[in-house]
């Protein structure tokens, strides 16, 4: 009987512990339609001004809202700005923020980490110091302070969230390697001579990421949640810029109607927020089931 | 523990410098130029920029600055706050009780919700019961604080108009500036104030515009406790203390509240510094979403106006209160496992 290689059997089985579950498979195909929707996003809503995109075109000025019709197919917003288009467009948006902000914060928090938990001494020290005096200040408050100091934009909302997050992936992967550093294999390749280097890349990190990328998975949500806010509250990019937490900003005079139709609004709030829920909500679903799966304490139950 | 407590103190003034370093670097970054127009009100005075950098000595050495910063913030002299129109010490003893008494009703909730459901799931694991807690955790996580807000005015609002924004009504409002003997503003919440006072009204009025945010609080808080609450209790219930209780044939209530849930709830004090800065997070969306004057609606208001020096003290005062919350918390940790003091 042919055997299989260890490593791919342990990969098809986590596989298989993935797609095992319901909410798994919600949240790979909320992933994978927001995905073909920002690949698709040109063909989708074609771009009124060729050489800005993510400027959503408007008809007029008129504050208030109109409701669905053929020319708009989600209706329009304060502004005219055409909903559908916003939220297209929007998407990509999305996922400049949760890709730029987790995969540099990632990058830069596993290095620090890697490097402060395999060596120790005075560069932990000073590395960890540092992450406590990050830490004395929550996300957002510490995120707007940034955001103010280096001038408002969504470029500038990204770096201060890159600023704040990375202090995560440092505490994260720092206490996973120093559960490694001193186990066999670890020692084993050190004394034969293997370079220390060749240890971290090869031997500590395949070893120590799975509660990184856990993380980096429901922090894709937390960091669309947070811009989006920032947005809404007026730090981001000028008006007029497809993004979600701007189109629900726009919406705010508009939640109450008329009093003989107090919800006659409604789609300028539900649509743009439904986008950002069910984006979070896609990256919660699968950061979820990655946890599950690569568990040892529920994996073999 | 004396000496747990003194290192903790001596960490905490580390941390106050450290933050204090970060932001007074932050506002380095400003040109000498651009911070000496914080002084100017018109185009006019644009002139007497290079005069007021020399005069306030906004081009001198950093660690001067920063110590001449430091001294007057050491005095109580934090500046002028445009939001608030008063100086920025006075407009935080104004706005800090509002987010307070926010907190002060949505903590509790927050916390028994949170255990009650927690444990529930994880006493009837894999049970319908557990998966529509985890589903309601997972949602709960998911929704951004703004949004969620903004959907609970729309409704309660806009179309059943029971509950309005603000802290309270303007008819309360009129009423207590026309008769400003007649009520005294002890802690500066509404609703305490209303009980010291006997004022019912007040008290009623400022319980009702509490409801929402307090609901949007703690829907959004209460998942990361039940999540925590929940994988420890399945932690503790396979361990052997468990088993051998149930062997000796204890009642599944004893098991559970009196032993198990004990020890899940050690695991709960290490994500309790999260859940505060979940809670101020999360005070800053409820706040500008339901326009309550109070740190939160503070701290965005000044961001979008780029009152940066206002925003520095913010922050202070934000990381002083989270700081002390944490030692705290790490207090309480240290007292209930003694294994943390000896590290």
């Amino acid at each position: 009987m042919k055997t299989e290689h260890p490593k791919l059997r342990e990969f098809k089985f986590t596989l298989y512990r993935i797609f095992k579950n319901p909410a798994a498979i919600i949240g790979f195909s909320l992933l994978i339609f927001f995905t073909v929707v920002a690949l698709a996003a040109p063909y989708l809503a074609p771009p009124k001004y060729a050489h800005a995109p993510y400027r959503m075109p408007h008809k007029g000025f008129s504050p208030t809202p109109k409701a669905p019709s053929e020319k708009n197919i989600f209706g329009t917003t304060s502004g005219q700005y055409d909903i559908y288009y916003g939220v297209v467009w929007g998407t990509r948006t999305a996922f400049k923020i949760g890709l730029w902000v987790v995969c540099v914060a990632g990058v830069i928090g596993i290095a620090l980490g890697v490097i402060a938990g395999y060596y120790g001494g005075w560069f932990d020290e000073i590395l960890m110091r540092l992450v406590d005096i990050m830490w004395s200040v929550p996300l957002l408050v510490m995120a707007m302070t940034i955001v103010v100091a280096f001038g408002r934009g969504l470029n500038n909302i990204i770096i201060a969230l890159i600023l704040v997050e990375w202090r995560w992936y440092v505490r994260v992967i720092r206490s996973e390697v120093l559960k490694l550093r001193d186990q066999d294999f670890v020692q084993a390749a050190r004394l034969m001579g293997v370079s220390d280097f060749k240890i971290m890349w090869r031997h500590i990190l395949p070893n120590s990421i799975y509660p990184v990328l856990i993380m980096a998975s429901m922090d894709m949500g937390s960091m669309v949640i947070t811009a989006s806010f920032m947005s809404f509250v007026g730090l981001g990019a000028p008006k007029g810029f497809a993004d979600w937490g701007q189109m629900v900003a726009l919406a705010r005079n508009y939640i109450v109607g008329p009093p003989d139709d107090p919800l006659r609004y409604w789609y300028t709030v539900v649509i743009p927020g439904g986008c950002i829920i069910l984006f979070v909500l896609a990256w919660n679903l699968i950061g979820d089931a990655l946890r599950d799966a690569f568990d040892p304490k529920l994996r073999r139950r | 523990m004396a000496a747990y407590i003194i290192r903790r103190l001596f960490f905490l003034l580390f941390v106050l410098f450290g933050v204090s370093v970060l932001i007074f670097g932050l506002m380095m970054t400003f040109s000498p130029e651009r911070r000496a127009a914080a002084y100017i009100t018109s185009p006019q005075q644009a002139k007497d920029i290079p005069r007021i950098v020399e005069q306030l000595g906004l081009d001198d050495p950093v660690y001067l600055q920063y110590l001449r910063w430091v001294g007057r913030v050491a005095q109580g002299n934090l500046g002028w706050s445009l939001v608030a129109s008063s100086t920025v010490w006075d407009a935080f003893w104004r706005y800090f009780p509002t987010t307070l008494e926010l907190n002060l009703f949505a903590a509790p909730l927050v916390i028994l919700v949170g255990i009650w459901l927690g444990t529930l799931a994880g006493v009837n694991r894999d049970t319908w019961l557990d998966h529509a807690t985890r589903i309601f955790a997972i949602v709960g996580w998911s929704l951004p604080t703004f949004l969620f807000a903004l959907v609970l005015l729309m409704v309660f609002y806009g179309y059943f108009n029971i509950f309005s924004p603000g802290i309270i009504s303007d008819s309360v409002q009129l009423w207590l500036a026309d008769h400003p003997d007649q009520f005294t503003r002890y802690t500066g919440m509404y609703t305490i104030d209303g009980l010291l006072n006997g004022n019912l009204r007040v008290f009623a009025d400022a319980l009702a515009h509490l409801v929402l945010p307090v609901i949007t609080q703690v829907i959004v808080v209460v998942a990361l406790l039940m999540r925590v609450m929940r994988s420890g209790m399945i932690e503790e219930m396979g361990k052997d203390y468990v088993i051998t209780a149930r062997a000796k044939g204890a009642d599944f209530r004893t098991i559970y509240h009196k032993h198990a849930r004990k020890n899940a709830l050690i695991p709960v004090i290490t994500v309790a510094g999260q859940l505060v800065a979940l809670s101020m997070e999360g005070s800053i969306a409820v706040e500008v979403i339901f326009n309550r004057q109070g740190m939160g609606w503070w701290l965005a208001g000044s961001a979008t106006q780029l009152d940066m020096p206002v925003l520095m003290s913010v922050c202070l005062f934000i990381g002083v209160v989270f700081v002390v919350a944490n030692l705290i918390i790490d207090l309480m940790y240290a007292a209930i496992d003694p294994r943390i003091r000896l590290e």
